[in-house]
């Protein structure tokens, strides 16, 4: 069940995507583009989704089970640190280059875009890399003890 | 600041922004997660291999996506500007940043934005405000 729910959720947030033109990288960087004739729409997209977030998410952090009775395994408040500012920084400016961040790649896949695939392979590549220097860190890890 | 009004798509954009949230409230309600999805990937490819049948149908659902959209309605068209020396770079900066950030626009600006969570705050003012800083070097800087 929590398989199909996730289907159902990966679907309705690849269709919002669309619909909202986010899965088109001309209009985020008509976002991004602060110093041309500018494109708030992407501002409208986070808007809306966070309105519905806002309640999901209240009622989802009183709740010890899902409502699936699975575990709820949403993230405890942590601190901002050196890591988070960093990666966020670098993922900006990528997300500046070519307009793409994971989700809209991952839809423009799915429209059979050859350059939503080469940008695809890069990033997955780029995680593969974090993956690397992450285990790197600790010998072992690849052989199952991990920690995170 | 000039508006680009030919461009700009409030509705359509609000409708789809509803959508995007139906879809995080999904995830979190019935399954407990964040649909944060540089994080969902990443767990993909993260080993020791735990939880990987949920994170696969998610990615399965956003790439069938357009060909369901397709069905009934016509999809917009898209435009990727960038050429594949660009992409490529923009790529492996977005897997590294993201996993490094420990999350992108799903995870930080909807979701964490929606838990009122002060990292993903400072990650969202991060990630755009690198991408405003680097659209303007591309564009205004460089370009001409």
């Amino acid at each position: 069940m929590t398989l199909l729910t996730a289907l159902l959720s990966g679907l309705l947030f690849g269709f919002g995507l669309i619909l909202s033109g986010m899965a088109n990288p001309a209009k985020v960087l008509g976002f991004l583009d602060l110093a041309g004739p500018w494109d708030p729409s992407l501002v409208f997209v986070m808007g809306g989704a966070i309105v519905v977030g806002l309640f999901a998410f209240f009622f989802a952090y009183r709740r010890t089970l899902s409502l699936l009775g699975g575990n709820m395994q949403l993230p405890k408040a942590g601190k901002v640190d050196r890591r988070l500012v960093a990666g966020s920084l670098i993922f900006g400016a990528g997300w500046g280059i070519a307009g793409i961040c994971p989700g809209p790649a991952l839809v423009a896949i799915g429209m059979g875009e050859t350059k939503a695939l080469v940008f695809g392979a890069a990033m997955l590549a780029g995680m593969l890399i974090f993956e690397l220097l992450e285990n790197g860190k600790s010998v072992g890890k690849w052989s199952g003890t991990h920690r995170r | 600041m000039l508006i680009d009004w030919s461009s700009f798509t409030p509705w359509s954009s609000l409708a789809g922004g509803l959508l995007i949230g139906i879809a995080a409230a999904i995830l979190a309600l019935f399954n407990g997660r964040i649909a944060g999805i540089s994080g969902i990937i990443g767990g993909l490819l993260h080993l020791p291999k735990s939880d990987s049948g949920w994170r696969a149908l998610f990615v399965v659902g956003l790439v069938g996506a357009p060909l369901l959209y397709a069905l009934p309605f016509s999809l917009p068209r898209i435009k990727i500007d960038a050429d594949y020396t660009s992409l490529i770079l923009a790529g492996l900066m977005v897997g590294l940043g993201t996993r490094y950030g420990s999350g992108c626009t799903s995870g930080h600006g909807v979701c964490g934005l929606s838990r009122l969570s002060p990292r993903s705050a400072v990650a969202t003012a991060a990630f755009m405000g690198a991408g405003f800083v680097t659209v303007y070097v591309l564009r205004h800087l460089i370009a001409n």
